[in-house]
């Protein structure tokens, strides 16, 4: 009896430790608002609707009438339901590779020039990066509802699901060595589980992201070939298969959550 | 060249909580760019806003202040439909200014 | 000497001041204390009644949010100094026809250093900090 009681006094304060968030990330979540509340990836999104809007590339054309899963010019709730099929491109992509599809297609931009310097620097965002950001906006407040329909979609999840195993390189890494523990974290930074639904939200939640080190606005794209970088694999190719896959393996994982829109990110 | 400020004006009772995003690199002097070389000091000093065209908030900053700079004040006895206007100036002389019409708190 | 303190407080003090003169030799200095100096600050009080809120722990020393009030009656203008940034005097913020002493602001802190603010009020000076503590983060977040 003594003992049990024993025993489960100390099962409550294993559970009182293990639910006491670590003080340093609760002071980011606290001043994570804040920042939230006036964040400079408005600045992207103005300018991504500029660019949505204007008639441009070879075939001077907008991009109005891009098909993004929900019909030609329909942005509002896209991205929260992507990736997804495109039958005219017979394959799974997500936001950012249907938006270059678009580029390429109705305005007449070409692929190698879109892929030549995807990444935002100090002195530079790409256009699909504030067109994304003005798309992803489109979907706030909405929930993340990426498509399990098409077979194509199912065996996307799959590829993804092998890709974020997949263990090698010079490190013998895996997005699953940093993603796939509760509790990890690197630094400061905290590490979600991305194979747990409550935090593969995660993985989609703050992207795009304006990025406080260096004050530039990045897509999900360039986190992603930042994880491959770091497990020191080779890069995907920009709005490559590979990438849509590993997206389409996260973001159903985090179906059901409430996307907030473009975020701040460290 | 001065890209368009996001700004936010909205009543909480008689007072304006004004919410202002200005597109600036804000740069220290100090960065190095790709090729090794210093970015030139490159920032915004100066900031007026104004009123009904009378000055309510002005500041003068250093290049300490972040990169794409987010600012906010408030200014009492404010009404909806009043015109908040909002200057910057930089270093090397440009400037920009935006208005916007103060709306109605939710 | 005097004189020129007195004016240079004025210029503190007064209105509508930004676009006529950034202090440079303020905005220059490598101390607090000379850039006080330099803007006519002086026998700067403590006061209780100056909040800064500003993370503990910022997450990242490139953008931390600072929200300053002042709830000092008659507060005219203040002025925030990061004591260990090379530059320490970042700005100063004037209130008039009816704007509250209130400003949030978003600055570079290099390291780990109080983050002093100087209310002007009623002709007199009145002062407070916050340590802010800056970390080195993860990968991309």
């Amino acid at each position: 009896m003594k003992r049990a009681l024993v025993l489960g006094s100390l099962a409550v304060a294993w559970a009182a430790a293990a639910q006491t968030p670590d003080p340093t990330a609760a002071e980011f979540d606290k001043f994570r608002e804040i920042m939230e509340q006036d964040n400079p990836a408005e600045l992207f999104e103005v300018k991504g609707e500029e660019l949505w809007r204007a008639r441009r590339g070879p075939k001077n054309a907008s991009l109005e009438q891009c098909d993004l899963g929900l019909g030609p010019g329909v942005v509002k709730g896209a991205y929260a339901q992507m990736p997804r099929y495109f039958a005219d491109a017979d394959r799974v992509m997500d936001a950012e590779a249907r938006i270059v599809q678009c580029m390429i297609t109705l305005q007449g931009f070409k692929y190698a020039d879109l892929a030549k310097q995807p990444f935002s620097n100090a002195d530079r965002t790409p256009d699909p990066v504030s067109l994304i950001t003005y798309v992803a906006a489109q979907s706030r407040g909405m929930k993340v509802a990426a498509p399990q329909n098409h077979p194509k979609e199912r065996a996307a999840y799959e590829t993804g699901k092998a890709i974020f195993f997949y263990r090698a390189g010079a490190y013998d890494f895996s997005c699953a060595s940093c993603h796939s523990v509760d509790d990890k974290r690197i630094r400061t930074q905290p590490l979600p589980n991305f194979t747990k639904p409550n935090q593969a939200i995660g993985a989609v939640q703050g992207w795009p992201g304006y990025r406080m080190t260096g004050g530039v606005m990045h897509s999900v794209q360039w986190r992603i070939n930042d994880c491959f970088r770091q497990q020191r694999f080779p890069e995907p190719g920009y709005a490559s298969e590979t990438v849509s896959a590993l997206l389409a393996y996260l973001t159903v994982n985090a179906n059901g959550h409430v996307y907030r829109g473009p975020g701040i990110k460290r | 060249m001065a890209e368009p400020m996001k700004i936010r004006a909205t009543l909480q009772g008689d007072v304006a909580d004004v919410r202002v995003l200005m597109a600036h690199p804000m740069e220290t002097g100090l960065r190095k760019d790709s090729a090794g070389k210093l970015v030139p000091l490159h920032f915004i000093q100066s900031i007026t806003a104004q009123l009904n065209g009378k000055t309510v908030f002005a500041a003068d900053v250093s290049q300490a202040v972040s990169r794409n700079p987010v600012f906010a004040f408030k200014v009492k006895g404010a009404k909806a439909g009043d015109k908040l206007s909002v200057t910057w100036q930089d270093n090397k002389g440009d400037k920009r200014t935006d208005e916007v019409v103060i709306r109605a708190g939710s | 000497m005097g004189a020129l303190a007195a004016a240079v407080a004025v210029g503190l003090l007064s209105p509508g001041r930004a676009f006529a003169a950034w202090n440079k030799a303020a905005f220059e200095a490598k101390s607090a204390a000379d850039a006080m100096r330099a803007l006519g600050v002086s026998n700067a009080e403590d006061s209780k009644d100056i909040e800064i809120r500003a993370p503990d722990i910022a997450e990242n020393g490139a953008v931390v949010p600072i929200d300053i009030t002042s709830n000092i009656p008659g507060t005219t203008a203040l002025s925030v100094f990061i004591e260990k940034n090379p530059f320490p005097y970042t700005g100063t913020f004037d209130f008039s026809q009816g704007a509250v002493p209130y400003v949030h602001v978003r600055v570079k802190i290099g390291e780990s250093s109080p983050v002093r603010v100087v209310v002007a009020a009623g002709g007199k000076y009145y002062t407070t900090a916050k340590e802010v503590k800056v970390t080195i983060g993860g990968c991309g977040g």
